[in-house]
């Protein structure tokens, strides 16, 4: 594996099934009583977080944790990031530190790649601008597995604003690599004008292709979107694009649907869908924290899993 | 007029110099002019410039010297020290600096700087609107009629978008022949731009700046210049459709003209996601934007026929603290005087598409023509002004931004191996750079 996670595509197939694995390993131990293991003990985690983002935050502080590593939490807000300091600065205060891996959170896409340049640790993206959240992709990869067992051939439609989001774009890049078969749908609007070279199929059209999905996944639209003349109003989008319960009513009995929160309810997802049994919603939060244990034990080379401390 | 830096007194001979690449010739220059060109010439000083080509003094339509404002990017000085080693006698200096360009003071002072500095004339240009804000005309006349006797007009780094604004620059310039350089850029499909949009902007998730965006104001300003008769020249061409539209323009008559940078004859956007810098770096950040292989190629053809007149730097320095950022959060600009004539050979020369006839053309003659720069862009001939850049093709050295005399370090060429090397610049008969050092 490479130092850093910046881009789903930094894993080659072995790579990502080996994440996999070990997170299906680390969910068995996360079902006992005491969940804590010491393999990273006496490393230091930094969370780096320049967007709010509480639930990414948090999944990362726990699996850090459940690994023993000493956790920092760096939020941009009412830190010296308000002053005005540069990222540069910042990453250059973690090195002295002696951060030995920075998961990094930043508005701008590319900001994992430039903050790598500077510090020696591994550089874990969690979620760069509308680049790439390669975790979420790993966790939602993980999580069909465990609903449908292996990827290979499974058809995955990815529904919404793909040009703004990262989810789509760790999510296309990945299930490509694992051997499933991915569509995205939105409107024209939506996606870049250079997504025929993406490894996937796009379609405008989702009634059309529910009936072959065994995984749909429902991606968030932004507000500042929705008054931006990407589509006419919210209720149009919803009516062509929103998955409710006569859409989830073309899919076939085993088919999942996910979404990598926060929802619109409502929106582009109905409340009925989201709470159903297909949901994976939940789930996806759970698995979250087990597939980051997973990338922050590969990365750093903790000692063996299970094992007892030395 | 006031005069310009004095000339050297007394006489030089540059010997053996292959004047635009042809067979070695001595240069005997009197009194800032050249006084011969032959055989074993004689003069009170010998310059050996066996192997070298001589080109005439290069002449930049598009510089940014930051001063006044941003002296920590650039000054004059060292922005022209910069030139001369680059072997440019002669830089338009662009309007956008802090107070803008955009009055007969302000004008006046970047001239006065510029022979203060005295290693290349500097011609500023002056802003077409007040404060490049777009929405009055600033007063051209007052420019143009100021000691720095302004001709070209442009609002580069912003775009005279508003069609009514444009239209009445263009007309009204004509009283003192005067030009209008347009940073063709549609400003509402460019909002929040980063990079070329297409297959590279679409993976690595940065907000597009599309090729119509540049096409439909290049094609709106075509129509207007020749609805009202006037000159238009278009800054910075970067793509394939730009060119067909220009070339169309020019086929019409229309009086058009177009530059390019050395960078868009050589780098294309896929820098931005996989280089030597690593990806997102934006040491490649500029404005418009790298494009693709085909852009590239289509810039190169249309140099190399005409349709685009010019090579221009559109050199603009930014501090190491605004490039070292993320991409968003960078400045958007690349230094070239130092690099132009080396780039330009590695894209054009050393691919057969221009002999050093067309480089002289497309670097001194047309950029001083379009310019209205009397006393530059002149052939190497008996009367005109010796303003003479002497230039080792053979040379190849790897670029170090630390060895550079401009302020700023922001060039994309770090690591590269460049061909050439500008050993000579003569500005009116004196050495403004000798063996390759500023003289």
């Amino acid at each position: 594996m490479k130092r850093h996670l910046i881009s789903a595509a930094d894993l080659s197939r072995d790579d990502a099934l080996l994440i996999l694995d070990t997170a299906d390993e680390l969910a068995r131990i996360s079902d006992r009583s005491i969940k804590k293991l010491p393999t990273l003990r006496g490393r230091t985690v930094v969370n780096l977080f320049f967007e709010d983002s509480t639930r990414t935050r948090i999944s990362f502080e726990a699996a850090a944790k459940r690994l023993s590593a000493d956790v920092i939490n760096f939020s941009a807000k009412g830190s010296s990031v308000s002053k005005g300091e540069s990222l540069k600065d910042t990453a250059l205060t973690l090195e002295a530190m002696g951060a030995d891996a920075v998961v990094i959170r930043h508005g701008a896409s590319g900001a994992p790649y430039r903050l790598a340049g500077w510090v020696r640790g591994s550089v874990v993206n969690a979620g760069d601008g509308t680049h790439e959240h390669p975790t979420q992709a790993l966790l939602d990869a993980f999580t069909m597995r465990r609903r449908l067992g292996s990827l290979e051939g499974r058809r995955v439609t990815v529904v919404g604003d793909v040009l703004h989001s990262r989810v789509a774009r760790s999510n296309v890049l990945l299930l490509a690599t694992l051997g499933a078969e991915v569509t995205l749908v939105a409107p024209p609007t939506l996606l870049p004008v250079s997504v025929d070279s993406w490894p996937c199929e796009v379609s405008y059209d989702l009634d059309a292709v529910l009936p072959k999905s065994d995984v749909v996944m429902m991606l968030r639209v932004q507000r500042e979107r929705m008054n931006a003349a990407f589509f006419p109003t919210e209720r149009e989008y919803s009516r062509r694009y929103g998955l409710d319960r006569d859409r989830v009513a073309k899919l076939h009995d085993e088919a999942i649907v996910m979404h990598p929160g926060p929802m619109n309810r409502g929106m582009e997802i109905a409340a009925e869908v989201a709470d159903s049994a297909r949901s994976t919603i939940v789930e996806q939060v759970a698995n979250g924290v087990t597939t980051r244990m997973a990338v922050l034990y590969l990365l750093l080379g903790g000692a063996d899993l299970g094992g007892e401390d030395k | 007029m006031s005069p310009v830096s004095p000339v050297s007194p007394g006489s030089i001979v540059i010997k053996g110099a292959r004047i635009l690449g042809g067979e070695p010739a001595d240069i005997l220059i009197e009194d800032g002019v050249i006084a011969g060109i032959g055989r074993d010439l004689a003069g009170d000083e010998t310059v050996e410039a066996a192997g070298l080509i001589a080109l005439p003094g290069l002449v930049d339509l598009h510089t940014h010297l930051r001063e006044p404002g941003r002296e920590d990017a650039e000054t004059v000085e060292t922005g022209t020290r910069a030139a001369a080693l680059g072997g440019y006698t002669a830089v338009h200096a662009m309007a956008n600096t802090s107070p803008v360009a955009d009055t007969a003071g302000v004008v006046e002072q970047v001239w006065r700087l510029g022979q203060e500095a005295g290693h290349c004339d500097v011609q500023p240009v002056g802003a077409v609107t007040e404060g490049l804000a777009g929405e009055r005309l600033a007063e051209l006349g007052a420019m143009a009629d100021s000691a720095a006797r302004v001709r070209v007009f442009s609002d580069d780094g912003k775009c005279v978008s508003d069609a009514v604004l444009m239209r009445r620059a263009l007309e009204y310039v004509k009283a003192f022949d005067g030009v209008v350089a347009q940073h063709a850029q549609e400003p509402r499909l460019t909002a929040g731009a980063q990079m070329n949009e297409g297959a590279v902007s679409g993976r690595l998730g940065l907000t597009g700046w599309p090729a119509v965006a540049e096409e439909a104001i290049i094609a709106r300003d075509c129509l207007l210049a020749a609805h009202v008769g006037s000159r238009l020249h278009v800054c910075h061409l970067s793509t394939a459709g730009s060119v067909e539209i220009v070339r169309w323009a020019k086929s019409k008559g229309w009086n058009v003209t177009a530059e390019v940078t050395p960078h868009h004859l050589l780098l294309t956007d896929d820098l931005v996601e996989d280089s030597p810098v690593g990806a997102y770096n934006p040491i490649y950040k500029v404005n418009p934007p790298l494009r693709t292989r085909e852009d590239v190629e289509a810039l190169r053809a249309a140099l190399a026929d005409g349709t685009i007149d010019v090579v221009a730097t559109d050199h603009a320095p930014h501090p190491v603290e605004d490039k070292e950022t993320e991409w968003a959060a960078a400045a958007m600009g690349m230094i070239g005087l130092e690099t132009a004539l080396s780039v330009v050979q590695e894209a054009m020369v050393e691919t057969g598409l221009l002999d050093w006839a067309g480089v002289a053309e497309r670097m001194s003659y047309a950029p001083a023509r379009i310019g209205r720069l009397a006393g530059h862009g002149r052939p190497i001939e008996v009367g005109s002004p010796a303003n003479i850049t002497l230039y080792d093709p053979s040379a190849r050295e790897e670029v170090d931004p630390g060895s550079y005399a401009s302020k700023s370090r922001n060039t994309p060429y770090e690591g590269r191996t460049l061909p050439g090397r500008v050993v000579a610049t003569f500005l009116r008969g004196r050495a403004t750079v000798l063996d390759g050092k500023l003289a």
